[in-house]
């Protein structure tokens, strides 16, 4: 046991491990916070199909050949995002049917251009750590690492100040909107917000599994609290309690990060399924 | 809250409104007014278009033609039909409550004021759910989780309450206290009330009564019972 601790101590004073978990912490944490909204809003495929964007943007990004991807992948998800809500609220086609559509197209395309153009010796191998970010964690640079602050601290601010008029929106739109609260605007806010997040969380957990990372800390939340408050609250603190406990494991077992940041997720919430049984009999 | 009671101007005005969704009028040749004060009873068939209505009324969908006025500022409180997504909400009846608060203030304000939560406070001991305070609402009762929307209503409601089916689901003797509820708004309060219902037993306590259907009717209870829609509408309920 001890010998994992000092292996651990050893990763923590290399540059590049400091700089995963500072990201990992900070994506961790936002994605968590509009988790609950996502779930309750049924906008969770909102998250799942800009992701798949996400994925498109950042295979087009590495074929023109730039060197910073991500204020490309952030301009072009957050773009998808607004065109989605928008095309939800007034098209005949569904949201949901819009958003597979979208997504599966931005997937297939992605993976296209990335086989026909790419240069990279190893394409399967970037494709998985796009899709699953198995090693991308470890390659941030400092520029990576302060981006990825302003825009947590973009995420963090935002949501704090607006946290009482995303409650009134995501608990009852209608009355939000009859009593004067711009609903509209602040759907438009919230899929913005996901957009932001899903680009901070590709670095950690790659386009496939953020998702996880935006529902799991929620849904295991929700199992054991019940106000809003507190649900927040416990999925920030979950997520992030996960995310830590995840690279730990991935550094000391040699697993991919991401997968096992998600399968930490996937154990608490067993346990707080487990949890909220216990307690709702007692 | 009485001060435009004395000028009589109008809360909201219809003249020939036709509501419902993608420019398909659901019920047409509707014109009221709602005067401050009024108790005003929307009913109809299921499906004759009166929560289209509501919804017009509150703004949410545009009218397919027509004119309705609104007064400007109205202080509108909306106790909606329960949605399924409610009823798994994590949220305590404190946070519901006091989200009727949210756009009481002039100010954009990020979070609740001292007066906004004292408002919320004062308004759950009126409907006497103070000691639900932190209770989940989504493991309330029926009646009770009612309460908790009609406070947050409350809360909005300066001028006026729109109700869309207030005792749907709810047994005898809760749709009593919460009939007298509403009535005790109304009389002693002196708030502005519409409530739709499908039920006719509800106009009983209205001062006017709008029918929405195929013959639509605007009046007074009294002109409204004599009425031919009152006939049918009462022949349809016995033949159910």
């Amino acid at each position: 046991m001890n010998g994992v601790f000092e292996k651990l101590a050893e990763y923590l004073s290399y540059d590049f491990v400091q700089y995963a978990v500072i990201v990992g912490v900070l994506a961790a944490l936002c994605s968590s916070l509009l988790g609950v909204t996502l779930v309750l809003k049924r906008f969770s495929f909102i998250g799942d199909g800009l992701s798949h964007v996400a994925f498109g943007a950042m295979a087009v990004a590495a074929v023109i050949g730039l060197t910073n991807e991500t204020p490309v992948v952030l301009a072009v998800t957050v773009g998808s995002a607004i065109l989605l809500l928008r095309t939800g609220q007034h098209t005949r086609i569904r949201g949901d049917a819009a958003i597979a559509m979208i997504s599966v197209g931005a997937l297939a395309l992605g993976y296209l251009l990335m086989n026909i153009f790419s240069k990279s010796p190893n394409l399967s191998g970037d494709v998985c750590s796009t899709l699953f970010g198995s090693t991308s964690i470890l390659t941030l640079s400092m520029a990576d690492v302060w981006l990825c602050a302003g825009l947590s601290a973009a995420v963090i601010i935002v949501f704090v100040l607006f946290y009482n008029r995303i409650f009134a929106v995501t608990f009852d739109e209608d009355f939000a909107r009859a009593t004067g609260t711009k609903a509209g605007l602040y759907n438009l806010m919230i899929a913005v917000i996901v957009a932001v997040i899903i680009v901070l969380a590709m670095n950690l957990v790659g386009s496939l599994l953020i998702s996880a990372l935006v529902i799991f800390p929620a849904l295991s939340a929700m199992r054991v609290y019940k106000s809003f408050l507190s649900v927040t609250v416990c999925s920030a603190v979950l997520s992030v309690s996960c995310a830590v406990i995840g690279i730990a494991v991935s550094l000391v077992a040699d697993t991919p990060v991401g997968s096992t940041i998600v399968a930490a997720d996937m154990v608490a919430f067993g346990i707080f399924c487990l949890a909220g049984k216990i307690k709702s009999r007692a | 809250m009485l001060e435009d009671t004395k000028n009589g101007t109008p809360l909201i005005e219809c003249r020939g409104l036709a509501v419902g969704y993608d420019g398909k009028p659901a019920a047409s040749g509707l014109s009221f007014d709602v005067e401050p004060g009024d108790y005003l009873c929307i009913v109809g068939e299921n499906g004759s278009g009166k929560s289209t209505l509501m919804r017009t009324l509150l703004g949410l969908i545009p009218p397919v033609s027509g004119e309705i006025k609104r007064a400007p500022g109205a202080g509108i409180g909306y106790l909606p039909q329960q949605t399924e997504a409610q009823r798994d909400f994590p949220a305590s009846v404190w946070e519901i409550v006091l989200s009727g608060c949210l756009n009481n203030g002039k100010r954009f304000r990020p979070f609740y004021t001292r007066v906004q939560k004292q408002i919320a406070r004062d308004t759950m001991a009126q409907m006497g759910i103070t000691g639900l305070k932190k209770r989940c609402y989504r493991e309330l009762s029926g009646g009770q989780q009612q309460r908790v929307l009609l406070a947050r209503a409350l809360c909005a409601a300066e001028k006026a309450l729109l109700l869309d089916e207030p005792v749907s689901g709810l047994d005898p003797k809760v749709t009593e206290d919460m009939y007298k509820l509403i009535n005790h708004l109304n009389r002693d309060d002196g708030l502005t009330i519409i409530m739709i219902s499908h039920d006719i037993s509800a106009v009983e306590r209205a001062g006017k009564v709008l029918h929405v259907g195929k013959t639509s009717f605007f009046g007074t209870r009294e002109e409204y019972l004599r009425s031919p829609a009152a006939r049918g509408f009462m022949k349809e309920a016995e033949a159910e």
